[in-house]
């Protein structure tokens, strides 16, 4: 009989490092998500331009390519990152990406209406945005942000390929010393959910904040 | 006689092949009360849009309260105004819309105070007095709290009047405030703004399908279609006694739908 608490706690300091990653990568997904998501508003062609580019590429190559170029490439441009970096880099630019355009779609969807009501009052563009849009454009990003931080969540397995030690790295560890598949695996599948659940339920009640007081107006 | 507060010069607004307006021309004069009425198409709102730089103009010359509104002068010509020079002339102006465009994340009061603190830098306790006296005036102050999503359209229409008025325009624009709202709820916007012409010597120019309220309310009524001024007059000349006859087709069309002379 294996006693199991000894590789049980090498999946729990996995989770740490899952987490840390989930949480550093989120917070770099949400910056470039709005920096790429408003330039691509801007009315400057070269920003605009920019942000497309930085959107195409990382949408459009794997997170897997794209975490091999970060930790095992860019040391010959001079740039050595540790694997956490690395992970926390490829991830954020990966899932930034495509928060880029829910910010685009969200900023959008508020009507010409509320743009023209702005240059009436003679707000500068940017006090438009910070003031006006930007708060009743946010509550319509948080559920598509909620399964972007899912998705990066899950993509924080990938990780493990450039030896830092995660969730998943942690339970082939103790697959190949126990010779069980069934409990690592199971274990780290309760934790993974445990984990997306503990996301929703964070943006669930952030949703719930940033709306209040507009019952009525949107559903 | 005071110089005008407004002069449009031969401008000339296209959007793609459709032309709106063709070569149009026309005076303002300080705290003159305007109505524009025509059918819809005729280039009435179109006007106002452009007052509030809400549009691009394709040809022409527009002077608000002494400085060009869409072009500045530079090396002694005229150049396409930049946004510092639309700041500034924006600030003159002020426009309450059809459908009011309140910003429904924010209280009435924060409706009314957000633009004078961001744009004039009033302090907070200052811009929210101000409000008040506002919300009082157009009968909306015991409502200061509330979010739009809470008032009706009249309530609405009447605190986007007072979000206009806090920025102290000298020229207020208004584009059909009164057509999105339930018949009953008319009357008290159309009290607020005839409130708003006693009381101040503010320009007013008024877009409206309420022929009554326009007579009672205008100085002035210039009859717009396809475009242009086809007549204009006092009122009681264009209501009781138009001598165009697309202008008499117009109003017979409209007494026929209903609306009261």
């Amino acid at each position: 009989m294996t006693d199991w608490s000894g590789y049980i706690g090498l999946i729990l300091q996995g989770a740490l490092v899952t987490i840390e990653l989930t949480v550093l990568g989120s917070l770099l997904a949400f910056v470039m998500a709005f920096a790429a998501g408003l330039g691509r508003v801007s009315r400057f062609l070269a920003v605009r331009a920019l942000a497309t580019t930085y959107i195409e590429f990382f949408r459009g190559t794997s997170i897997f390519v794209q975490l091999f170029w970060v930790y095992f490439v860019l040391p010959f441009a001079g740039v050595t990152l540790s694997p956490l970096q690395a992970g926390v880099l490829a991830l954020g630019l990966n899932v930034g990406a495509y928060g880029a355009e829910v910010v685009r779609g969200a900023v959008k969807a508020i009507g010409r209406e509320q743009r023209e009501a702005c240059i009436a009052l003679n707000l500068s563009r940017y006090q438009s945005m910070r003031h006006v849009i930007l708060p009743q454009a946010l509550p319509l990003m948080l559920p598509t942000f909620c399964n972007n931080a899912i998705e990066l969540l899950k993509a924080t397995a990938v990780v493990s390929l450039i030896s830092l030690t995660d969730m998943t790295f942690q339970a082939q560890v103790v697959r190949a010393q126990t010779g069980s598949t069934l409990v690592p695996f199971a274990t780290i599948l309760v934790l993974y959910f445990l984990m997306a659940l503990a996301i929703s339920s964070g943006m669930r009640w952030l949703e719930r904040r940033v709306t209040r007081g507009l019952d009525g107006v949107r559903t | 006689m005071a110089a005008p507060i407004i002069r449009i010069d031969n401008i000339t607004k296209r959007y793609g092949p459709l032309t709106v307006l063709d070569g149009l021309s026309m005076d303002v004069l300080p705290g003159e009360k305007l109505a524009l009425i025509g059918p819809s198409g005729s280039g009435k709102t179109t006007i106002l849009r452009i007052l509030m730089t809400l549009e691009t103009i394709s040809g022409g010359h527009i002077e608000v309260d002494g400085d060009q509104l869409y072009h500045m002068p530079k090396n002694g010509s005229l150049a396409p105004a930049d946004d510092r020079h639309l700041h500034k002339m924006r600030e003159k102006i002020g426009m309450v819309f059809q459908h009011f465009n309140l910003f429904p994340h924010k209280c009435v009061l924060d409706n009314v105070t957000l633009a004078p603190m961001l744009t004039k830098g009033v302090a907070k306790a200052t811009a929210e007095k101000r409000a008040m006296e506002l919300l009082d005036m157009v009968g909306m102050a015991d409502k200061a709290k509330s979010m739009p999503a809470q008032l009706s359209g009249g309530q609405k229409q009447r605190v986007a009047i007072a979000r206009a008025l806090a920025l102290s325009p000298k020229i207020m624009l208004f584009d059909e405030v009164t057509s999105a709202l339930d018949p009953e709820l008319v009357e008290e916007v159309l009290n607020v703004m005839r409130k708003l012409a006693v009381e101040t010597d503010m320009t007013m120019l008024l877009v409206t399908h309420e022929m009554g309220f326009a007579h009672d309310f205008a100085d002035r009524v210039l009859f717009f279609d396809r475009g242009k001024i086809v007549e204009e007059g006092g009122p009681d000349d264009i209501f009781r006694a138009p001598k165009q006859e697309r202008t008499q087709t117009f109003l017979r069309k409209i007494i026929a739908a209903g609306h009261r002379v």
